[in-house]
């Protein structure tokens, strides 16, 4: 071989890699060409934006309903990862969308705390988007350090009034649901606590397992694991119902703060603007795969569950997310937290 | 002979087809994402989990971690080559590997990250066999000051990766150091830095800075002179280490495999410290530290062989006790759930062929990994030869697609063209980008546990003293620095005494 066909070979190899890539790093870019009109919808593939990094809870309940999702609307779905400050870069950027229904936003309860989290946000939650419908409620649990004393809730309660000036809660960051969970235990538990921010819920659990910090308020998809483990104690979760994986956890009423009720709803979201029928194509589809045998099965292993049909649509989305916002402006004011 | 039993089993696991066989897609994928700069194994992970959930656990498990590890391989390969380093552990390997490669040495660069990895791999599979329990325990005691302390000696002994004067040493990690504080503070959410931009809220990202810095500089700093480009690249002289490197790789192989795997034990960012560390003590401890910066094959030995053993002991963690050191493995926790499997302390009770069969596997992996890489070495440099007008622009838009797909955030792209030019800008002036580097990737972490440990004791700063970890750390810290300035201090007074006669 001689090396000019040696450096055309080469070349050649490169040539496909960068194509290959090409393709991956722009198949995310579903809505860029209209189609035809809302009647045809899909008629070209999805983009489901992401808020949150690649594996996290938000991550892996989006790829799970993508999957029969478009099937049941015949077209491809494609999943965005758009990071960054507490999931209103993603939103903003939905907001900003083409309002067409090729640009679905999923966020969680974060889209009702950021207008108290942040200033100059961009965007306003009720008037920016379409609500298309809820999607899971994700319980959360009251855990700490296995050593630490308080045997029930109610010990906990009593503990940290006592101790107020030696007790740490952890949580995974503002804003993040841990966060939000802590607030609500403080406003509840009627104490202010000394807060311990980590980046994230690996860092956070693994120095509560380490015995650094004394308790927090995490998801059941982060907690689960590390409870039945024995690695750390449970004292709730805090939702109306006990959850499946856990049966022998009381729920935060039984247990004597029903004060303490938060579960992470997740739910998703079109630009304001997007056709009628196009939303409720999106929802029709959204209960389909809801009530998807697989989705079931796999939620239930990360120890939650689907939202019922009925709270799968515009409406009850919309209802969630007023009652989320007025409540969340509320407990960030009262805690003093400031807007950044 | 529990072990033996226990590694039989791993291995009749491991040596099945369908693991073999997936073993092998994922170190391949992991090198292609580890070549390619930018893609990192978390996106590709993140993209495969779905189509995991159909095959056994165990399988699964395998071809996940062979993307994490077979991505720490690929990524030292475009650093030597082209210099741009895709994690913050090849950036090391880019100081002496690429300038391995400048002098014609491309493939003695290559052959001896492959080799170097591959030792460490073994050698750190077999530590995650015989003690990876008692680790992890040990890893638990590690809490905010612990890791204060241990940051606070990684900074102090990685001075030594500067080459020119110290104070502008200083001066370039100072700059790392602010630039790690853009973004929102994680204790009270205020924005540092961010000039009301929210793209910039989550901080500058690591492969932006490590490919403008070291990537783009460099191809300005060859276009600027293209006659010397032509010299390099006319001069690729052997393929593989001569037994004089071969002698001199040893030791650094050695000691980088035994300080990669301690510290990637630690999952609060003990294995970002590992290649700097090994780097630096290589230097250190060199009979011909003046070599280091200009093509010493002990700087890609060292910590090549260093990230590769923290990549494989850094699953300790996530397989003893569910904890995950890295988002690769915050992945893979979803992956254990999916398929019914808590992780925790029970896996290696409950589920013995799956932790002994991935255990086994990350040995085979290795393996794989070797004939796969050794072979393309021939290859790679082969890469060099291709005009420069064709490769430059190509390294660029590979970059540039690399690092949008990281976050689909455009303000990583806009970073690349802005460090390109400061780096170039740095390097005109006599400054070293590695020590930016390195204050960029340890600042952060330094300051975020500083922090962490006040808030907790309440602002009582005596507990980087009273905690025996801490203060041993502490301790050594000194001793480096007292260390690092004698021979300065005692050189000054001879210079002094010399002008007195």
């Amino acid at each position: 071989m001689g090396t000019t066909s040696r450096y055309r070979a080469v070349a050649r190899v490169i040539a496909v890699i960068g194509l290959v890539s090409l393709v991956t790093a722009c198949s995310g870019d579903g809505g860029a060409t209209g189609g035809g009109g809302a009647e045809a919808y899909p008629d070209q593939n999805i983009t489901f934006v992401v808020p949150f990094s690649a594996g996290g809870p938000t991550d892996t309940v989006t790829r799970m309903i993508a999957e029969p999702m478009a099937a049941e609307l015949g077209a491809k779905i494609v999943v965005q990862n758009v990071e960054g400050a507490g999931g209103t870069v993603g939103a903003g950027e939905v907001a900003q969308a083409e309002p067409d229904g090729y640009t679905v936003l999923m966020h969680h309860i974060g889209m009702s705390t950021a207008p108290a989290l942040y200033q100059n946000l961009g965007y306003q939650p009720l008037e920016d988007f379409e609500m298309v419908g809820l999607v899971t409620e994700v319980p959360m649990t009251v855990v700490a350090r296995k050593d630490f004393a308080p045997a029930t809730l109610a010990d906990l309660v009593a503990h940290v009034k006592a101790n107020a000036d030696k007790v740490t809660l952890a949580n995974a960051g503002i804003g993040a649901a841990s966060h939000l969970c802590g607030l609500l235990f403080q406003t509840a538990a009627g104490v202010k606590l000394q807060e311990v921010p980590y980046q994230g819920t690996g860092p956070a659990l693994t120095d509560l397992v380490g015995g650094q910090v004394d308790f927090m308020c995490d998801q059941t998809t982060n907690t689960s694991g590390q409870i039945s483990a024995g690695e750390v104690k449970a004292y709730a979760v805090t939702t109306p119902e006990r959850v499946k994986s856990l049966p022998d956890l009381p729920t935060t009423a039984e247990a004597g703060l029903p004060q303490l009720q938060v579960s992470v709803w997740h739910g998703l979201y079109v630009p304001a603007g997007t056709p009628q029928q196009v939303v409720q194509r999106l929802s029709e589809a959204l209960q389909v795969a809801l009530a998807d045998q697989g989705v079931i099965e796999q939620m239930a292993k990360l120890g939650t569950a689907p939202v019922p049909a009925e709270a799968a649509t515009p409406q009850a989305h919309r209802a969630k997310l007023e009652e989320q916002l007025g409540t969340w402006a509320k407990v960030i004011a009262d805690s003093g937290v400031e807007a950044s | 002979m529990e072990l033996l039993d226990n590694l039989a089993l791993g291995f009749s696991v491991a040596f099945l087809v369908q693991n073999v066989l997936y073993c092998f897609v994922g170190v391949l994928l992991g090198t292609a994402v580890g070549v390619l700069p930018g893609i990192g194994p978390t996106a590709t992970v993140a993209l495969l989990l779905p189509i995991t959930f159909s095959f056994e656990p165990v399988t699964a498990l395998i071809m996940l971690a062979g993307i994490y590890y077979g991505a720490q391989y690929g990524g030292s390969t475009t650093a030597i080559l082209i210099n741009v380093p895709g994690e913050s552990s090849s950036a090391v390997t880019a100081l002496d590997g690429h300038e391995m490669a400048r002098q014609g040495r491309a493939g003695a660069a290559l052959a001896t990250a492959a080799v170097g990895s591959f030792i460490a791999g073994t050698v750190a599979t077999v530590a995650l066999a015989v003690a990876a329990p008692p680790l992890a325990r040990v890893a638990l005691k590690f809490g905010p000051a612990e890791y204060f302390s241990l940051v606070l000696f990684g900074l102090i002994v990685s001075i030594a990766l500067a080459r020119g004067t110290a104070l502008k040493a200083l001066a370039m990690i100072a700059l790392g150091v602010l630039l790690g504080t853009v973004g929102q503070d994680i204790y009270t959410g205020t924005p540092r830095f961010v000039f009301g931009q929210r793209e910039l809220y989550g901080g500058i990202d690591f492969v932006s800075v490590a490919v403008g810095m070291f990537g783009v500089a460099e191809i300005l700093r060859n276009l600027e002179n293209e006659q010397t480009r032509a010299a390099v690249i006319s001069k690729v002289r052997n393929l593989w280490p001569t037994r004089e490197d071969r002698r001199r790789i040893v030791g650094p192989i050695l000691r980088g495999t035994g300080l990669g795997a301690a510290l990637g034990v630690l999952p609060g960012g003990g294995h970002v410290l590992a290649s700097f560390t090994s780097y630096a003590l290589e230097k250190r401890i060199s009979k011909r530290p003046q070599e280091f910066g200009r093509g010493a094959i002990e700087g890609v030995a060292g910590p090549e062989s260093a990230n590769n053993a923290a990549a494989q002991t850094s699953f300790i963690p996530l397989l003893t006790l569910g904890l995950p050191a890295h988002p690769v493995m915050a992945l893979m926790v979803g992956a254990f759930i999916v398929h019914g499997i808590t992780p925790g302390p029970n896996v290696l009770t409950d589920e013995p062929a799956l932790f002994w069969g991935l255990i086994a596997s990350m040995w085979i992996g290795n393996v794989l990994l070797l004939l796969l890489n050794l072979p393309l070495v021939g290859f790679w440099v082969r890469m060099l030869r291709i005009p420069y007008q064709v490769l430059f622009p190509m390294i660029i838009l590979f970059a540039a697609i690399g690092t949008y797909s990281l976050g689909f955030n455009a303000y990583d792209v806009y970073a690349i063209a802005f460090f390109g030019i400061l780096g170039y800008t740095l390097i005109k002036c006599g400054c070293e980008p590695a020590p930016l580097l390195l204050g960029f990737v340890l600042g952060p972490l330094l300051e975020e546990n500083l922090r962490r440990a006040l808030i907790i004791s309440r602002g009582d700063a005596s507990v980087f003293l009273t905690r025996p970890i801490s203060a041993v750390l502490l301790a050594l810290a000194v001793a480096a620095l007292v260390l690092a300035v004698l021979p300065t201090i005692h050189k000054r007074r001879e210079v002094v005494f010399a002008e007195d006669e």
